[in-house]
Formats: structure tokens, sequence, C-alpha cells
């Protein structure tokens, strides 16, 4: 096994009663990077996390985490990966202090005890260890959440939508700290649905209905899409967009703030069908850079075009 | 206000709907427990296992051992020879009647001395021993007139008399019965509610997302969620036998230390059983309704409320499956008959076997993933 890649897996097919969820999926990440898993709601993101740590079964595919084999040597995964549930899953009546102390007991960590009053005063808990864990806020509960899969000392994370629900200022702090702990060595797969996290990554990958759609640094990602971007403000925007949402060579129209963003795969085909409009002086044209999200919203469009 | 009542009417069907397990409990259950329960249960009971101890070898014995087995009222299983024979049958539970035939019983009676015959019934269960002790005067009397054509009876006299000895519960006291049988069924509702909900809890609850993504084997799931009801469990028998030694006058003529062993054997069985109950589960209700589907031929067919000699044979079988007619035996043994282990060897074996049965159901059926 190549040392440096932590998770390498290989057609991964996951169905539930006929429906597939997860349809032929690989990928690989390499170790210490933070790797963004990206898509749509129901896209397989929580599936394929589950897979790779033993949560679930693939119906066919293989591959290894942290050079054990999924399918066989799921006990010893789970002894080195630590991994955040997407809805809050710890003991809601139990208290920080009792939470933490349960898992470092069932991981068999030694000075336990210890190692719990170092978590708690590192996460910030100091002072509120003895309250429930069901009466704390979203932001805390999910800062209790990392504290405890990070209290293994694991060399896997794998984090299912950390920052749903929580607001921006515990979600700022929450990714300085998956960089520190990056920067240490550990390897960190995390999904989410916020364009501003995934370019927090080292890389990203892009699935939608269960397959891997695109992969690679941001940059990459953005380029390989091909997307041609015009940027237009003025008035009746919302009297364009509808007309130039049916033009041929047009595959995009999002409104941003005040402005519209307009691509197409095809930059020929977009500047011939933009043409008449760009004559109109109520509007103002400017060429652009396509942005992640302009990239996403592409690829799942034509996701859904494939079913 | 009408349609808001309706609203949650349907609402609620659709629910039921979807939960199958639940919507097949409550047609088929009570089909099946009717049927069940109104076969099974027979307050006057038949076929009461009985000894025969032969104190001599006579023609007249031997008559009268057919004419038992003739009756309905007796299943004579065994002919023993000695006193210590016959207080091992009746300290283990294996019979419920002894029926002695003394030396020079024969001789006495063609000399029409009326003798006596000793009748030992185990009354510590007085329903099912009652009705039978009057049957047997008719059956005996029956059988000499008929095999060996002695005088007929004259008016008034008899040719023998029946000695009874309600041996364990001389005043034929129900409540000596029924103390120790509420010990068994309090403990069996008890010690199943507070497993059955365990597992479904975490399922409900999200949190087994979080147990299974640790590194825990099922059996130590199991072995640390039933650990803790062992002691309640203890707690509650041990509250149980003290008030009803004080208030009841239950005896205590047994050994307490290995009441408590076995006691706790038992406790953990029932754990065991409902751990079981709360893995096949697929939520709390659907557990709430196994444990009472099984709760209530624990109290029907195991010898609690009615005898269990009573019972068809069929009914007898599924009485043995259920480990609270073990722990009676064991508690009416111990408290009332002052039974040791060599009496009570097959019913701690048997309550053993079911523990190791429902742990490995449990183990094995416990969803290691989320599949």
């Amino acid at each position: 096994m190549n040392g440096d890649v932590v998770i390498d897996v290989q057609g991964l097919t996951k169905s539930f009663d006929g429906r597939v969820v997860v349809r032929d999926l690989s990928m690989q990440v390499k170790r210490g990077q933070i790797y963004g898993f990206l898509g749509p709601n129901g896209s397989g993101k929580t599936t394929t996390i589950r897979m790779l740590c033993g949560l679930l079964t693939p119906d066919s595919g293989h591959g290894t985490c942290l050079g054990y084999d999924i399918i066989t040597q799921s006990v010893l995964i789970k002894r080195r990966v630590g991994y955040m549930t997407q809805r809050f899953s710890l003991w809601q009546d139990l208290s920080i202090r009792e939470n933490l102390e349960f898992v470092a007991r069932v991981y068999g960590l030694d000075k336990a005890k210890e190692r719990v009053r170092t978590a708690i005063e590192r996460l910030g808990l100091k002072g509120r260890e003895e309250q429930l864990a069901g009466n704390l806020s979203g932001g805390w509960k999910q800062r209790l959440a990392l504290g405890a899969c990070t209290l293994p000392e694991p060399e896997l994370l794998l984090l299912d939508e950390p920052t749903a629900g929580v607001d921006p200022k515990a979600r700022r702090e929450f990714w300085t700290e998956i960089h520190h702990l990056a920067a240490d060595g550990l390897t960190v797969l995390v999904s989410t649905h916020y364009m501003d996290e995934a370019e927090r990554c080292h890389e990203i990958a892009y699935i939608a209905y269960g397959r891997l759609l695109a992969q690679g640094t941001v940059d990459e990602v953005v380029a390989a899409a091909h997307l041609t971007t015009w940027t237009v403000s003025g008035e009746d925007l919302n009297e364009l967009s509808e007309q130039l949402e049916k033009l041929p060579g047009i595959d995009m129209v999002a409104p941003f703030g005040t402005s519209l963003h307009v691509s197409g795969r095809d930059a020929e085909k977009l500047n011939r069908a933009i043409e008449p409009f760009r004559k109109d002086k109520r509007w103002r044209w400017k060429p652009d850079e396509a942005t992640l999200e302009d990239v996403f919203i592409d690829l799942m469009s034509h996701a859904e075009d494939n079913f | 206000m009408f349609g808001r009542v309706s609203a949650m009417f349907v609402k609620e069907l659709l629910q039921l709907q979807r939960d199958r397990i639940t919507f097949a409990t409550m047609i088929a259950i009570p089909l099946i427990q009717l049927l069940l329960f109104g076969f099974a249960i027979n307050t006057e009971p038949r076929n009461l296992p009985t000894a025969v101890l032969m104190q001599e070898d006579s023609d007249l014995g031997r008559s009268i051992l057919s004419g038992l087995r003739n009756t309905a009222y007796f299943d004579v299983r065994r002919v023993a020879h000695s006193e210590a024979e016959v207080d091992h049958m009746l300290k283990s539970g294996d019979v419920l009647f002894v029926v002695e035939i003394p030396a020079g019983f024969a001789r006495a009676v063609r000399r029409g001395e009326t003798p006596a015959l000793l009748v030992i019934a185990d009354a510590s269960d007085p329903v099912a021993t009652g009705s039978a002790l009057g049957a047997l005067e008719t059956a005996v009397t029956m059988a000499l007139l008929r095999d060996r054509g002695l005088p007929a009876v004259v008016e008034g006299t008899k040719l023998f008399e029946v000695l009874q000895h309600r041996r364990y519960n001389p005043e034929g006291s129900t409540q000596l019965n029924i103390v120790p049988g509420l010990l068994g069924t309090i403990l069996t509702m008890t010690m199943l509610i507070f497993t059955a909900l365990s597992v479904t809890r975490e399922i409900e609850r999200g949190t087994m997302e979080s147990l299974l993504s640790m590194p825990i084997r099922p059996v130590e799931i199991m072995l640390g969620k039933i650990a803790p009801y062992v002691v309640v469990g203890f707690l509650q028998a041990l509250l149980i036998l003290v008030a009803g030694v004080f208030i009841f006058d239950v005896p205590v003529i047994g050994n307490i230390w290995l009441l408590a062993l076995l006691t706790t054997l038992f406790i953990t069985v029932n754990l065991s059983i409902g751990y079981t109950f709360s893995t096949l589960a697929g939520n709390q209700l659907q557990a709430i309704q196994m444990t009472f589907m099984f709760f209530l031929p624990n109290i029907l067919l195991s010898g609690f409320m009615f005898p269990f000699a009573g019972m068809p044979r069929w009914a007898q079988w599924i009485g043995e499956a259920l480990p609270v007619t073990h722990y009676l035996r064991i508690v009416r043994g111990i408290l009332l008959k002052g039974a040791t282990l060599s009496d009570l060897g097959i019913e701690a074996l048997a309550l053993f076997g079911l523990m190791l049965v429902a742990m490995t159901i449990a183990v094995t059926r416990f969803r290691q993933t989320l599949d």
C-alpha cells in the first residue's frame, strides 16, 4: 500500500430497497489532506462516509481505509477513525465530561480522566463540563462532537456536514481547528454544502445522485468544467434571465445579488447567444471567472439529465 | 374541531399502517392467545404426577397401583421403595402425590381392620392437589372391590382409611403458594421492561450510530447494558422476599444463599430475553408489545395462576420453555420444601440454558451496521 494514501476505494456501490444511492464510486485521499465532499442532498455523501468506516457494507466494490480492508477489517478501522455524525449522536442525558469519559473508556485510552480534562480545556468547555449535552446550543454540541471524535487521537476524521445549522463565527473557528488538526498530520474528509468551506479544502470531490462527477483542487475542478461566464448588471434582470434560459448555448443563468451569472460550456455558442442582448443599453456585460458554485450547479443539472 | 380530529385520525391510521409488526400483532396475537390459553388452562387438574411407595409387595398393592393408573386424576410415574426416594421426588417437584402402601396393609384389609393408607400431597400448590385428594379414596376402593372380590362394604364401614398428609403447607394457605409465585412474575415483568427498550432507545435517539462507529463489540454492549439491572433486580427480589416473610409469613426453610444465587441467574435470564426483544424490535412500541406477548404465557402457563400438572402436554412443553416456570419450582422448593441444589439441578440448568439461548440470539441478531 502507498503510505501516503489514506483512503483508496474502487467501484463502491450501495443501494437501499433497489434504489442505487452510491454508484461505482472510486476515490483516493492523501495523508494530511483536508478533503471536501460536496453534493446536493441525497447524493450519497453520508452513505459513502458510512461505508468508509464500516457502518454500511457496500454491495460491490472494494478498497482500503488507513491500509485496512473496509469490508473485512472494519473493527481495526473504527479504532483509528473519528466519525462525526450528521445528527448529534452523543448521549443527551449525559454531561459533557461523562460523554467524553465514556468515549475514552470504550477506546481503552490510558489516563482517561486526564485526557478528558485536557480535551475539555482545549475545546473551551471548561466550567461547563457538568452541563448535560442535550442542553447545549448547536455550536457547542458540534464542538463537543468534534472533541469526542478527536479524543482517541484518530489518524482520519470523517465529518458528515459538521457545520450544518452552526453560526458563521462558530463555523470559522471550527475550520481553524480542522486546519490545525490537518497540520498535525491528521487526514480529514468533510462533507458540506457550503461553497466557502469547499474553498478551504485542499482537494474536493463532487458527488451527485450517487456518482462522483469531479475531483481535484478547487482550481482544477473549475478549470475542468470549461465554463465561460459573464456577469450582467443593470435593470430588469428577471426578464433577461427568463429570456436567456431558453437559448441554446446558455447552460446556466443564476442571480447573484444585483447581478446575473450567465455560463455556457461552449464559449462560441454562448457568445453568439448573448450577442443581441449585449447591444441593449439596459445591461452591462462583463466577462468573469466561473465560480465553484457555477460549476457545481452546472454539474448537478447534467447529472439530473442522465437519469 | 371535527376537521382537526379527523386529520389526526387519518394521520394515526397512516402511521399505524406503516408499522407492519404492530398491525400484525393487533390481529394475530389476540386470536393465538385465546386459542392457546383457552385449551391449555384447566382449573381442575388431571394427570397429577404421582408416586406409589410400596412398603409391601402384595396383590392388593398391585390392584391399588392399577386402580390409580386407571383414573384421570393420577399419573403414576414412579414406584418407590424408600422414604428417601420419595422425599427427593417431592422436593424437586417431580411428583405432587405419594400414595404409601404400608407394610401389612393387605393382611389388615382382609381382616377388616381398616388400616391406614398414607397419602402425602405437595400442598405448596393447594389448588392442584385439593380436588384430587377427594377422588383418591373412591378410586382405591373401587379397585379393591373389583379386582379382589372383597366383601361388600357394609354401610358406614370402610375397607381402609386415608391418612392425608399435606406437606409443605399443612394449612393449605394460598398465600404460601402465591407470594413466591409473585416473586417470579414481578421480577419477570420488571426485568423484561428494563432491557427491552435498551437497544431500541439508542436507535430512536440516534446514539446507535455513535456506538456502532466505536470499537466495541455487540457482546460487550449487551453485558454492559444488562449488568446494572442485575443489581436492581436483586434489590427488588430482596424487597419482595422480606415483605413476604414479614407480612405473609412465608417460611424460609431452605438455604437462602442458594435462593440468592438462583434468583440472580433468573434475573439475568429475563434481562437477556428483554435484551433479545430489543435487538429484534424496530422501535420501542414493538419492544413493549413483544414483552407483553411474552409476559402473558409466563403468568398463565407457568404454574403461577393455574396448576402446571393440569395443562395438556403441549402446553406443558411451552411452559418448560419459560424461565418463570423453572424459577417457581426453585422458589417454592427452597422456601417451602427446603430443597437443595441436588433437588433443583435440572431447573437451574434449564435457566442457564435459556440464558445462553437468549444471549446467543441477541448477539447474532444485533445489527452491527446500519444496513
